[in-house]
């Protein structure tokens, strides 16, 4: 009668615990002989060959090259009496106990085997740990109570106890020798509160707890948990964690920094709030902000262009969408403003208002936030200096704009209180170098210093 | 001079250091060439080739039988270390250290050795093991985690294996250095003592303060070194400046280097040598110049540090083929004689097998009862508490 054996995958160094099959040397219906190199694998120390254990019959290789598998889950089975009366297919489970539980990790390891379904099926999985004596019959003890060293066919499926469910997720850290303590008095770890080390339970904490079951001993991780929120990661949080994600680890970044004297462009923006011209318009310095970067773009139009790296091209842009970051309580959003640098700046300014509002609002529509070329964002509204911006996806460059503060500064040699405002500018080195880059910043830098260089643009 | 073209190369003239991080190329082929070549002084009896060839200082006179059983003893002891390195990738063993290669430095080695005469290990002498009398399954319970070895190291004159590098020496100075005391040493019924370690282990201090109280104390103490050319990873030549035999010379002791893939020429010279250490005038080092077939352990991947083309250099020099080749050029061995030792080599694999799978797991009171000689209240305690918590599992002892 066929003798169906299994080779369990062996730690072939100290203390590994998995392998990768590079190169099965048989297949189903080869004879083997002890020893014959039957599959090499991989581990994390070296791709080593595995020797047959059995003369016989291959039956069936459990694990496809390419394929990682836990050390002590069957590979193969080997037919060991193939000349036998016939007898039933391979087994839908059989126990492998042929004393390969010497030199593995504790108990851990499927030492005290248990049955594995033939296939692809569950591995050795849950019901790796021998059932107590006190707990209650398990059937899985029985199988894992077959003696060495005769490899056992067992054809029932084995039924594996439902692992314990942890309330909140949490495991309480505590030693064996706790847990047996805490077992023994019936205290739940659950409800404790470690004090060792790292929140770790001590025998202190149990036996106290059986003293005083008070409701301090209550405070727990379970009450931990009652002090956290968890909110699902959706809608634009999940949109700006992807692209926030993709750009970062695509383009890469180099971001930045000059700190300007914005006092004339301050002043003029004074003059202009009270020019017939601008009345009931909101003049933000992000709108002569956003000003001076159409205008520096056309002189680096680089910073407007996107890397298409599909079309293995870089595409130049006669046009500016320009992006403004914009804090909603939806999250962040990144309306555009089409054609900007075809607008005045009294346009971009009514223009970046209504584009405010209707973010606030919620009322962005997808469209409105797709196809820009540049982004600003507007970090000084929050009182924050700088920052180092990340791209939006599909774009080369982003400026953050500081708050703008009354600072010390040096005029003609003599220091001055001025309005002093910090920019930073990240942009895609793929597409824009640190010459372009610091020309762009500097254009823009030297727009908001003196906004009569606009003339000479 | 700093143009950037020129950082991506070194300096052309500069000469890279012995130790530097990664051997250069240069470094590599000289390597290759230095574990290829024994040197001039390397003493040969019997050549690659199967050919017999004279010595002026060392040279012995051996029978048809003799040969045979050293044959034979190599065979069998090659095949005990493949079934073991078969059953660890098998999964009944936790590891194995590889002899493959090394087999003519330690059957020469060992059958020098009288009976009176003492061995101390590291932990590859499996044919060293093999002379004293250990069969192979005792030594597999170390290597499957069960024991400690279990022969007796007093009735065998061999003791125990010793896995940290290079300790073994110091204990085998003070065992030699006892065997004077007792006024065992002086004549030719005296005693000595070899011990065993590697090249990697030449560099351990404990190798060196062993070489200074044999040398001082007049130690019957034979150093046998077996240089297989690498210390796990790193080679002989980044390790010392000089070969190792040379070393001897600064203790004021004899160093030879020995080709220890000829078992004649290792028989010759460890004989020579035990025999100079038994009328007192030891110690002497022999440096076998082998070289390591397989991995380090079976835990290694020896592709990753050393080429291929070394290996097949050293395939050449195999210590049985040689003999095989003069047993049967003196018509000293026929078919027979070769197909029965191979028979023999297939029942002891064989044997080895049945008994690693069918060893059984040691009790767990067994990590307490070696410890202490008599008995220990504080460990009897944890003994019967560990005991107890594993009586609680069911399934009973595993």
């Amino acid at each position: 009668m066929p003798q169906y054996k299994q080779f369990p995958l062996p730690d072939t160094a100290e203390g590994l615990t998995e392998a990768e099959i590079l190169t099965w040397h048989v297949k189903p219906g080869d004879t083997v002989t002890v020893n014959q190199i039957i599959v090499e694998i991989e581990t994390a120390k070296a791709a080593v060959e595995l020797p047959c254990p059995w003369a016989g019959v291959v039956t069936e290789l459990h694990a496809e090259p390419g394929q990682t598998v836990e050390v002590g889950v069957p590979i193969i089975t080997i037919d060991t009496d193939p000349g036998g009366a016939a007898a039933p297919a391979p087994a839908p489970a059989a126990a492998e106990s042929n004393g390969t539980s010497s030199g593995k990790i504790g108990e851990e390891m499927p030492g005290g085997r248990i049955a594995t379904l033939v296939g692809y099926g569950p591995k050795s999985g849950t019901a790796k740990r021998r059932a107590r004596k006190d707990s209650a019959p398990a059937p899985a003890a029985a199988v894992a109570a077959a003696p060495a060293p005769a490899p056992v066919v067992v054809p029932e499926p084995v039924a594996v106890p439902a692992p314990v469910q942890a309330p909140g997720g949490y495991v309480p850290l505590a030693k064996p020798p706790v847990r047996k303590l805490a077992k023994d008095l019936g205290v739940d770890l659950y409800a404790l509160t470690g004090s060792g080390p790292d929140g770790v339970i001590t025998r202190e904490d149990v036996e106290s707890a059986v003293s005083a079951p008070s409701p301090v001993a209550t405070q727990s991780f379970v009450d931990n948990g009652s002090r956290e929120r968890r909110v699902p990661i959706k809608g634009v949080r999940k949109a700006t964690a992807q692209a926030m994600v993709d750009s970062a680890f695509t383009a890469p970044h180099v971001t930045e920094f000059l700190t300007v004297d914005v006092t004339p462009m301050m002043e003029l923006r004074a003059r202009l709030k009270n020019h017939p011209e601008f009345r009931g318009v909101k003049l933000t310095p992000l709108a002569f902000c956003a000003k001076a970067v159409v205008l520096a773009t056309r002189r680096t139009p680089d910073v407007n262009a996107t890397w298409d790296s599909a079309a293995n091209e870089i595409v130049y842009k006669d046009y500016v969408h320009l992006g403004i970051a914009a804090a909603t309580p939806r999250g962040l959003v990144v309306p555009k403003v089409r054609d900007a640098d075809r607008m005045s700046l009294k346009e971009l300014a009514v223009a970046l208002d209504e584009l405010a509002t209707v973010a606030r609002d919620g009322k962005t529509s997808p469209a409105d936030m797709m196809n820009g070329t540049i982004t600003i964002t507007n970090v000084g509204v929050f009182g924050v200096d700088t920052g180092t911006p990340i791209l939006n996806p599909g774009e080369s460059a982003i400026l953050a704009l500081g708050a703008i503060r009354d600072m010390p500064w040096v005029v003609d040699g003599e220091i001055k209180i001025r309005k002093i405002c910090q920019l930073a500018l990240s942009f895609d080195h793929r597409v824009v170098d640190g010459q372009q880059g610091s020309q762009f910043l500097a254009d823009v830098g030297a727009l908001l210093a003196d906004p009569g260089f606009a003339m000479t643009y | 001079m700093s143009s950037p073209e020129q950082w991506t190369h070194p300096e052309p003239d500069a000469a890279p250091a012995a130790t530097a991080a990664k051997p250069t190329a240069e470094q590599v082929i000289a390597g290759l060439r230095a574990t290829d070549e024994g040197g001039a002084d390397l003493v040969q009896l019997l050549t690659p080739e199967g050919e017999r060839v004279t010595h002026p200082d060392f040279d012995i006179d051996i029978s048809a039988e003799e040969l045979r059983g050293l044959y034979r003893d190599m065979v069998l002891i090659r095949r005990v270390d493949r079934e073991a390195n078969a059953l660890q990738r098998k999964g009944q063993l936790g590891i194995w250290v590889p002899l493959l290669g090394q087999e003519a430095a330690q059957i020469g080695a060992g059958r020098a050795m009288r009976p009176t005469d003492m061995a101390f290990p590291s932990y590859r002498e499996h044919g060293i093991a093999w002379t004293r009398g250990v069969h192979p399954t005792e030594l597999l319970g170390i290597f499957r985690g069960t024991d400690q070895g279990t022969w007796d190291p007093v009735e065998k004159r061999f003791h125990p294996y010793t896995i940290v590098i290079g300790n073994q020496v110091l204990n085998a100075a003070g065992y030699a250095m006892g065997q004077k005391f007792d006024g065992k040493v002086g004549d030719d019924d005296g005693e000595a003592t070899m011990v065993f370690f590697g090249d990697g282990a030449t560099s351990q201090g404990d190798v060196h303060e062993g070489f200074v109280w044999a040398a001082v104390y007049d130690a019957p103490l034979v150093f046998f070194c077996q240089n297989n050319q690498w210390a796990i990873s790193e080679p002989t030549e980044r390790q010392s400046r000089l070969p190792l035999y040379q070393r001897a010379r600064g203790y004021g002791f004899p160093g030879i280097r020995v080709d220890g893939n000829d078992v004649l020429a290792t028989l010759a010279v460890t004989r020579w040598a035990l025999d100079e250490c038994r009328h007192g005038n030891g110690p002497i080092l022999i440096e076998a110049f082998t070289y390591r077939m397989d991995a380090h352990t079976t835990s290694d991947d020896p592709t990753r540090y050393r080429l291929s083309d070394e290996l097949e250099l050293w395939k050449l020099k195999d210590p049985i083929e040689r003999v095989k080749v003069y047993l049967v050029r003196q018509q000293w061995a026929d078919q027979e004689f070769f197909a029965g030792v191979e028979a023999e080599a297939d029942e002891l694999a064989e044997n080895l097998r049945e008994f690693c799978v069918n060893m059984p797991d040691p009790p767990a009171e067994r990590i307490f009862s070696n410890v202490y000689a008599e008995g220990n209240p504080n460990l009897e305690a944890q003994r019967d508490e560990f005991l107890d918590y594993v009586s609680g599992f069911a399934g009973g002892e595993h």
